[in-house]
Formats: C-alpha cells, structure tokens, sequence
C-alpha cells in the first residue's frame, strides 16, 4: 500500500490516518507463543474486531497494546508515535483505553466517582494543592463533577450518579466502564467482550451505544467479541486470530464466509 | 432525583463534612469548661491528662494507619516502628534543646517537625516494597521492619541504647490544647487528602490496581505519598508519646502496638475515618481508664476489650447476620431519620421509572401497529371493492 507520513502521523493511499499500527506483534510466555507475528492496520473511525476462538489469544493482544505485557517482538505506532513497552500510564497519556472482558470497575466508589477517576488526567490539581485547599482544587473538583456529570449524561447514566458502581445491574456496569474509558480522552479505544454475558435486549443497547460513541466522538474502536452477531452488526473489518496467528484479515462479509474462520471456530 | 441545574456544585459548604472537627472542638471546649470552673476538681490534670493524651496519640496514629490500610487496602502491621522512630528523634531532640524546667512550645514544634520528618523517610523507603509486594507479604515486611527498628534502636548509644532515654514533658496545664491541635490538623490533612481526586486515586488503586493503572494513574507515586504521609503522622503521634512519657523504652513500640492500632482501624471500619477515631479513642480509653482510678473496673478492663472485638467482628461478618445487616446499617439508619430515602429505594425508583419508561413505549407500538393493522384492513377491503 502507498502510503505517505506527515509530522510521523502515517496516511493511507485515500488520506485516511492510520491511528494504530502494529508490525510483527509477538509475545511468548516460555515456550509458547501466545500471540505471534499479528499486523494490524486500524484507520481513524474505524470499528475494528478482532476475532478468534477461546485461547487464541485475543486478550492478550489487548494486555499488549495497552502495556500491561511488553512485546517480546515487534512494534506498535499510536498515529505513528512508537509506544512498544511502554507502561500502561503512559500509554493512557498517549490515547489508548479499555474495557475488561471481567468487569473491573471501582466497586466501593460511586458511579461519578468511577468516572471521575477516569478524568484524573484531564483536570490536573496537586497534592498540596488538595490538603492546603488551596483555590484550585475547588475549582478542578467542580470541573471533575461537571465532565463527570456530561459523560455520565451522554451514557444514560446520570440518574446512578450517587449509586456504587458494584450496585449497578450488569448491563449498566458494563457501560459504565466504557463511560469510564471515555473519560480518560483516548485516541483509541479498545472493548474486550462487551457483550459478554447480555441478554439480546441489552446486545441491542450496546450496539446503539457503541455506534453513537464512534459518530458523537469521532472514536477509532477496537474490539473482541464472541457475538456474531454484534461483530456481522457493526464491525467494518475484522482479523481473526487462532493460536495466536493470524488466520484471516479483511472486510466483515469476506472473513466470515472464509472457509478456514468457520473450520476454526466449528471445526472440520 | 438530583435536579439538572443542580449538580451539588454550588453547595460549596456541607455541614456535614465538617461535623467531626465540630465534635472534636466540643469535647475540646467541655474539657476547658471543667478545667476553669473547677467542677472536676483541683486534681484535674493529674485525673484527665493520663487519658486525654494517649487517646489524642492513638487517634492520631488510627488515623494515618487508615490511609494506608483503608484507602490504599494494603495490609501494614509495622506503624508502631514508624511511631518509634520519632519517639526517639523528637525525643532526644527536644532534650537537647529543652533547657528549663518546663518544655516550651517552640522546642515542642521543631520536635514534632523533625520527629515526623523522620519517620516519614522511614515511610517512604518501606513504601518502596510495596511497590511490589501485597497483602499478606507486604504484612510481614513490615512487620520486619517494626522488629528491626526497635532492635536497631536498642544499640545506638545516642538514643540511651533504647532503654529510658530521659525526654521532657507536658507540664503545662493546657497542653491538651495543643494534642487537640495536632489531631485537628492530622484529621485535616487526611480528610482534606482523602476527599480529592488524590482519594479517589488511591481507592481506585485499591478497589481493582490493574483498572487504576489502564486509567493512567500513577501507582508508585500514589503508593509512596501514601506511606509517606502516614509515616510523617505516626512519627508526629511518637513524638507525642515521648512527652507523655518521662522515659522512653524500645519496648513500648514492639510490634503488639502495631497490631492493636490495626485493631482500631479495623473496629472503626476500614476507610472510615471518624470510625477510625472513635475506635482508637474507644479502645485506649478502656485500656487506660482503670490503670488511673481506684475503681473496681479495672480488672474487667481486658475482658471489656475482648468482648467489644468479638461483638463487632462477628457482627461485620458473619454470614447469619447478613439480612439484619442489610436492614438496620447505619447509612439507611440516618437516612430513616432524616426521612430521606436510603440506597435501596433510590436503586428501586429508577427501576420503577424505567418500567414506565419501556411501558410507555410498548403502548406506543401497540398503537402503533394497531393503526397499521387498520389502514391495512382498510385498504385490504378497498382493494376488495375495486375487485368487485
């Protein structure tokens, strides 16, 4: 593919950026290769999926792009910034947010509170500045509450603003948690599994949420999921991935009539 | 339901928050009261000041322990050598410098300053391995840390080899004053710490780390002011200790302190920081009240603090009190009595509204499809009589 750089940020041949990129992405654990020479190419507003049976190694793709795992070979390029190794906070910084396949949210803090922690970055206040009570932590508090309350509002959330976030029912936690990557202003943002134990109403519901977060944020999702539905539904391009390697890439329609996916997934 | 236009951010003062230094102040204004009036007599120093002062340290030393074991979640069982280290520094240091009879206050300040400053070093080099380690490991590294402290203290020539180093004292007849003063500032800086986006932090980092670290937040930093400051409170609450103390002995900070500091935030409620000061301020006066009268309580003393562990513990957590837990917690409690609504209902209304919500909606469709039915009945028939 023809493709020009400008200020490091990589364009395709239709001027479309490139916002993540990975080259040769492996990582073993001993002797095995969890995931092993995977190339992804995922243009701005794109929504990505990346496939997979159990145990290809789907997650472990996440626990790399957002440095929870170094890359024992390999590159990835946030719109051509090289973040190979770098640790989670930095990679935050620099765009990158994610939801977990198991839920992790703050359990024993409210619901405006998870997302106020996920503003943290955004609104910046020191330490000192919070004991002495200084001006401008009652400043950066109202802002807190002010964004925490604006994202809450765009994720229908608003009315459990003052619930704990262990109380919220299991469709409403999961968006929370995209709520709470939402507000730490990524580039890029990453959903493992997020319709992972949903009913077809609540299925429904996140695939609303998720195209409304990519048209109102202008949002670059990549996303692992088991639902075919949700995957046939939304997602533009998918790869598949199985024992770690790459079995098919392309558009949504193609991949999933290749013969191999469905010899993966079902087999022979 | 929270209002739109009113997001909580103009209520810039809540009395509530506040209630607690309010209550400090009173017991601090009752006190001064009884001492100007007389009315608890001529010996009210000799009567008082034996518990008003090792209530104000355990208060002190409760309260920096919850930072880390509440807020941060992880398990420390070495405050008393931090409380040690500025025992011993403050100590000596306010000997050196105290020349007359009685200690003045500057001397004390300095003492206080440099004692905590100490400890807080301490902190910061203990917070290091908690970097790493957690829960019950971290539990026994600083638990080594207690030990070796004491043990290093016991040679060092220049604190009398740990056994009665001479320090002065609180001969003053208001110095209360001043332990109400350092626990008003303690519970100041904790609070003020704890209800920032620094609280928030740090919660998060203990309710789920890996969470905490994809959301960019600054562990090792967070995990090194958080040992830091307690340190710095628990080295302020030692120099206290060496003022109340006419000597002090390496033996008074052995780990069975720490473990009954633990025991106090854990009875007040992990993270709860007036839990943390009643407990403390609960349990040393039951350890310290029958070593000063003559009453006969005193023997009970030991079997009173069993009792009140046993009580709450079974109480936090025994799986056969869960519903009556659930139905009398003290949150719903207040709520009860300020007939607002607790958690529960909140949760419950929204459920309701949304109901109604899809309720609605369904009706809609119904409609809906009730005329789309009818237009198509409607014109099945015209279509039936252009046939004719």
């Amino acid at each position: 593919m023809a493709k020009y750089t400008e200020n490091d940020r990589i364009f395709d041949e239709n001027g479309r950026e490139i916002v993540l990129k990975t080259e040769h992405l492996s990582i073993s654990f001993g002797g095995l290769k969890a995931v092993n020479d995977v190339n992804l190419e995922i243009k701005k507003g794109q929504l990505y999926g990346l496939i997979g049976p159990n145990g290809a190694g789907k997650t472990t793709v996440f626990n790399l792009l957002t440095g929870i795992y170094k890359p024992t070979e390999g590159k990835i390029f946030l719109c051509g910034e090289d973040i190979t190794g770098l640790d989670p906070i930095k990679i935050n910084k620099a765009g990158i947010a994610r939801t977990f396949q198991n839920i992790r949210l703050f359990s024993n803090l409210t619901v405006l509170e998870n997302v106020m922690v996920g503003l943290s970055n955004q609104i910046k206040c020191s330490v000192a500045e919070s004991i002495l009570r200084l001006p401008r932590h009652s400043k950066s508090e109202k802002d807190f509450r002010k964004s925490a309350h604006e994202l809450l509002k765009l994720f229908t959330l608003d009315e459990y603003a003052d619930q704990l976030a262990s109380n919220l029912p299991y469709g409403k936690q999961r968006k929370l948690e995209i709520a709470r990557a939402m507000a730490t202003n990524p580039t890029l943002l990453l959903l493992d599994e997020p319709a992972a134990g949903m009913n077809p109403n609540e299925t429904q519901e996140l695939m609303n949420d998720i195209s409304y977060i990519r048209k109102h944020f202008d949002m670059t999702i990549l996303l692992i999921e088991h639902d075919m539905r949700l995957v046939s539904g939304i997602c533009e391009q998918l790869t598949v991935l199985n024992f770690g390697t790459e079995l098919a890439k392309g558009d949504t329609s193609e991949v999933l009539n290749d013969p191999e996916v469905v010899k993966a997934y079902l087999g022979e | 339901m929270r209002k739109t236009n009113d997001l909580g951010l103009n209520k810039s003062f809540k009395f509530k928050n506040y209630l607690n230094y309010t209550v400090i102040l009173a017991v601090l204004a009752v006190l001064m009261i009884l001492q100007f009036t007389g009315a608890a007599g001529t010996d009210f120093n000799y009567k008082i000041m034996p518990i008003v002062i090792p209530i104000g340290v355990y208060v002190i030393l409760a309260l920096s322990l919850n930072m880390v074991v509440g807020f941060l979640g992880e398990l420390s069982l070495g405050h008393a050598g931090f409380m040690c280290i500025g025992a011993f520094v403050g100590g000596k240091i306010a000997s050196l410098l105290d020349t007359g009879d009685n200690a003045n206050i500057s001397v004390m300040l300095i003492a206080l300053i440099l004692g905590g400053l100490c400890a807080a070093l301490f902190g910061f080099i203990v917070g290091l391995p908690a970097l790493r380690l957690r829960g019950d490991y971290l539990a026994i590294v600083t638990l080594a840390f207690n030990m070796i402290i004491t043990d290093v203290i016991k040679e060092i020539p220049f604190f009398a080899k740990g056994s009665n180093l001479p320090t002065p004292s609180l001969k003053d007849e208001y110095n209360y004053i001043i332990i109400f003063a350092i626990i008003l500032i303690t519970l100041a800086v904790i609070q003020n710490f704890a209800r920032s986006k620094h609280g928030r932090a740090i919660m998060s980092i203990r309710d789920n780390e890996i969470a905490a670290r994809t959301m960019g937040i600054n562990i090792v930093k967070y995990k090194l002011t958080v040992f830091t400051i307690s340190a710095f409170f628990a080295g302020i609450a030692g120099v206290l200790w060496s003022y109340y103390q006419p000597g002090i002995n390496y033996e008074m900070f052995k780990y069975n302190v720490s473990i009954e500091i633990l025991v106090m935030v854990v009875l007040g409620g992990m993270g709860s920081v007036n839990g943390s000061i009643l407990a403390a301020a609960l349990i040393t006066f039951i350890n310290n009240y029958g070593k000063f009268s003559e009453e006969s309580f005193a023997p009970y003393r030991t079997v009173l603090y069993a009792l009140i562990l046993i009580i709450v513990v079974i109480y936090r957590n025994a799986p056969g009190l869960k519903g009556f837990r659930e139905k009398y917690n003290m949150k719903d409690l207040f709520a009860k009595i300020f007939k607002k609504k607790t958690s529960q209902e909140k949760l419950e209304d929204i459920a309701d509204k949304e109901t109604k919500k899809s309720e609605k909606s369904d009706k809609k469709e119904q409609k809906l499809s009730n005329k789309v039915s009818k237009k198509a009945a409607k014109s099945a028939k015209n279509a039936k009589k252009e046939d004719r």
